[in-house]
C-alpha cells in the first residue's frame, strides 16, 4: 500500500515538472515578446539601450537554459516572476484575482451538483418513458450550448424582457446570481451524465432486483440502495470538472465582465503576458493533479470493496 | 495504472455517456410497429434522429460550399436603411447594426467555422493517432513515454492550453483551429493505443506476423484498418467540440478578424444590441447547438456500429 502511495505521488510530481517543462518551452519560444510590446510604443520615446536594460531587469536576455533553470527554482519558491503589463508580482495578481473566482466556482460546482442530482433523479423516477428520455436527453443538450452564448441569453431574459435582475449596479448577490447559473449549466452536463450511468448500472445488480421483489417502491430503492453505490464513481471526474470549472470561470467572467482569475487570463493572452500565462497554467496543473491524486489515494478509503480486494491480492 | 489514466478512462465513458444518453430517446422514437407495407418495414431501421442529425450537416456543408445558393443577400455589406430590424419575411432572421442580413452572416460564417472544425480535427487525428499507433506498436519504453506525454497534455485545461498556442502562433482562423486541435491529441493518441493494443492480441494479427509480415505491413494491412472506426466516431465527436471550442476563441476575440462573418464572433458582436436586438444573439447560438447535437448525434451511430 505504501509503496502504491509512494509510486502515484512520484508519477504526480512528474507529471507536474513536465507541464511546466512544456508551458515554459511554448510560452519562451514565441516570436512575440510581451517587453518588447509595452515599451517599444513609439510614445514612450525609448532608445534601444534603454529597452534592452529594460529587459537584463526582467531577466530577458540571459541564454534559455539558465532562464528555465532560474524560473523552476523560483517556482519552487513560490516567486512567478513579475507580470509585463500590470509591473506587478504575479502571485499578487493571482491572490488579488482569486477570491471572485474562488465564489464563482464555488456556487457554480453547488448549484452544478444540484442540477445534475435533479436531472439524474428525475431521469429514473419520473412518471413516462418518454419523459424519462426526455430527461434523459438534458445533459447532452447542456454539453453541445456554447456557454457565452447562454450567459448572454439570460442577461437577455432576465435583464431586459423580464428586468428582475438590474445591469447597471446590481447587489453583490444580484451580480452572481446569473454567472452562477452561465456556470453551473456546463458543469452539470457530466456530472448528471455520470451519475444517470450509475444509476442505470447499480440498477441492473442483483441485489436490486431482490430489494424490489420484496415490495420495494423504485424510489425507496433509488435513495436506499442506489444513491450510496451511484455517487462514489463520480468522483473519479474531479479533474475534469475542475479544468471545466477553469474554462467556464474565463468565458464567464468575459461575458459577465466581472474580475478574476477569468478575467486576468483574458487579459494575459492579450497582451502576451507570459509569466501570467506560465503561472496560470502551472497554477491549473498543479491543482488537477492534486485533484487526481486525491481521488486515487481516497478511494479505497469510501469504497470498502476496494480494500477488500486490495487485502485480497496482497 | 496512474491517476492520469483513471481521469482519462473516465472521460472516455463520459463520451459514451452522452451516447447511451440520447440513443434511448430516439430508439424511443421508432418503437412504433409498422406492419403491411413492405416498403415501410425497410424504413424502420431508420432513426429519425439520426437522419435529422445527417440533414442538418448536410444542410451546413452546403452553406459552407455554396453560400450564395442559400442567399440573396451579402454576409458582409449591409443594406442601407435596414439597420436592426426584427426577423421578418425579408430578412428571416433581421439584420444587424449595419444593416447586414443576419441569415447571409451566418450561412457565409459557415466556412469559417467548418474550415476551422475540419482544420481542428485533422490535427488532432493525425497526430493523435500517429502517437497512438507508434506508442501503441513499440510497446517499452516509447510507449510509456509517450503516454506520460499525453497525460502531461491532460492535465493542462484545455482551454489554457489552446490560449497559450494561440498565444504562441497568433491571433486568426487557421491558428484558432491549430490551438483547438492540440487539445485533442491526447484523447486520440489514448484511443489509437488502446484500439492497436486490442487488435494486436487478436489471432489474425499474430497469424499475418507468423506468415512472415513485416511490422509495417501488418500495420499499414491490419491493425490500422481494424482501428478505425472508434477513431473515427471519436473524430466526430471532436468535431462538434471542435466547433464549441472555435467559437468561444471567436467570441473572445482570438480567432477570425472582425469583418469575417465566423459563429462565435456574430455573437460577440450581436452582445452590444441585446437590449434592443435579441436575435443578434440568439439565431446564431441555436445554430452552433444544432450543428454540435447532430455531429455527436453522428459520432454515437458509428460508435454503436464499432462495437
Amino acid at each position: 500500500m505504501s509503496r502504491y502511495v509512494i509510486g502515484r505521488v512520484g508519477q504526480a510530481l512528474l507529471v507536474l515538472w513536465a507541464a511546466f517543462t512544456v508551458s515554459f518551452v511554448l510560452l519562451q519560444a514565441l516570436p512575440g515578446d510581451a517587453i518588447l510590446i509595452k515599451f517599444l510604443n513609439p510614445e514612450l520615446g525609448l532608445g534601444p539601450e534603454q529597452i534592452a536594460e529594460i529587459r537584463a531587469s526582467y531577466g530577458a536576455d540571459v541564454p534559455l537554459l539558465s532562464q528555465y533553470l532560474h524560473s523552476i527554482v523560483n517556482f519552487l519558491s513560490g516567486e512567478f516572476g513579475y507580470s509585463v503589463q500590470a509591473g506587478v508580482p504575479v502571485g499578487d495578481l493571482l491572490l488579488a484575482n482569486l477570491p471572485p473566482s474562488l465564489w464563482l466556482a464555488t456556487l457554480g460546482f453547488l448549484l452544478a451538483t444540484i442540477l445534475a442530482g435533479v436531472v439524474a433523479v428525475l431521469s429514473t423516477l419520473a412518471p413516462f418513458a418518454w419523459l424519462r428520455s426526455l430527461i434523459q436527453s438534458v445533459p447532452s443538450l447542456f454539453v453541445s450550448t456554447p456557454v457565452f452564448w447562454l450567459g448572454i441569453l439570460l442577461i437577455q431574459v432576465f435583464s431586459f424582457q423580464l428586468r428582475l435582475i438590474p445591469v447597471i449596479n446590481p447587489g453583490p448577490w444580484e451580480a452572481l446570481i446569473l454567472p452562477v447559473l452561465t456556470l453551473a449549466v456546463p458543469i452539470s452536463a457530466p456530472l448528471a451524465q455520470i451519475l444517470i450511468r450509475n444509476i442505470d448500472e447499480v440498477m441492473t445488480e442483483p441485489f436490486i432486483a431482490v430489494a424490489r421483489a420484496k415490495g420495494a417502491s423504485r424510489s425507496w430503492v433509488l435513495w436506499k440502495h442506489v444513491a450510496k453505490n451511484a455517487i462514489l464513481p463520480t468522483l473519479t471526474i474531479g479533474g475534469i470538472l475542475f479544468g471545466e470549472l477553469l474554462a467556464g470561470a474565463v468565458v464567464t467572467e468575459a461575458v459577465f465582465g466581472l474580475n478574476g482569475i477569468g478575467g486576468l487570463t483574458q487579459r494575459a493572452v492579450g497582451s502576451q503576458d507570459i509569466a501570467v500565462l506560465q503561472a496560470l497554467v502551472v497554477f491549473s496543473a498543479v491543482a488537477f493533479v492534486l485533484i487526481n491524486l486525491a481521488v486515487d489515494l481516497l478511494y479505497p478509503v469510501f469504497d470498502p470493496r476496494l480494500r477488500i480486494r486490495e487485502r485480497a491480492a496482497a | 495504472m496512474t491517476s492520469m489514466n483513471t481521469t482519462g478512462r473516465s472521460l472516455l465513458q463520459n463520451d459514451a455517456g452522452v451516447l447511451e444518453g440520447s440513443s434511448r430517446v430516439f430508439a424511443a422514437g421508432h418503437v412504433g410497429n409498422l406492419s403491411g407495407l413492405q416498403w415501410l418495414a425497410s424504413l424502420r431501421g431508420i432513426k429519425p434522429g439520426l437522419v435529422l442529425a445527417w440533414s442538418v450537416i448536410a444542410i451546413v456543408v452546403l452553406w459552407g460550399l455554396f453560400p450564395h445558393w442559400f442567399t440573396s443577400y451579402s454576409g458582409t455589406v449591409g443594406v442601407a436603411r435596414q439597420q436592426l430590424r426584427a426577423p421578418s419575411a425579408d430578412h428571416w432572421l433581421g439584420t444587424d447594426a449595419l444593416g447586414r442580413d443576419l441569415l447571409a452572416r451566418i450561412i457565409y460564417g459557415t466556412s469559417q467555422s467548418l474550415s476551422g472544425a475540419i482544420v481542428a480535427v485533422g490535427v488532432g487525428l493525425l497526430v493523435g493517432t500517429a502517437l497512438g499507433l507508434v506508442a501503441g506498436s513499440a510497446r517499452g519504453k516509447v510507449e510509456s513515454a509517450v503516454m506520460r506525454g499525453v497525460d502531461v497534455l491532460l492535465s493542462i485545461p484545455q482551454l489554457l492550453l489552446s490560449l497559450s498556442i494561440v498565444i504562441l502562433l497568433g491571433f486568426g482562423t487557421v491558428n484558432a483551429a491549430i490551438a483547438v486541435g492540440v487539445t485533442s491529441i491526447a484523447s486520440f493518441a489514448r484511443l489509437a493505443r488502446s484500439e492497436v493494443v486490442r487488435v494486436r492480441a487478436s489471432d489474425y494479427v499474430e497469424a499475418a506476423f507468423g506468415s512472415g509480415g513485416t511490422f509495417l505491413r501488418v500495420l499499414l494491412r491490419h491493425i490500422l484498418p481494424n482501428s478505425l472506426t472508434s477513431v473515427i466516431a471519436l473524430a466526430a465527436l471532436q468535431f462538434g467540440s471542435a466547433i464549441l471550442a472555435i467559437s468561444t476563441l471567436g467570441f473572445l476575440g482570438y480567432g477570425a478578424p472582425p469583418p469575417t462573418p465566423e459563429w462565435g464572433l456574430l455573437i460577440a458582436e450581436g452582445r452590444n444590441y441585446i437590449a434592443r436586438a435579441w436575435w443578434l444573439t440568439t439565431a446564431p447560438g441555436l445554430v452552433v447547438i444544432l450543428v454540435v447535437l447532430s455531429a455527436n448525434r453522428i459520432s454515437r451511430s458509428f460508435g454503436k456500429a464499432g462495437a
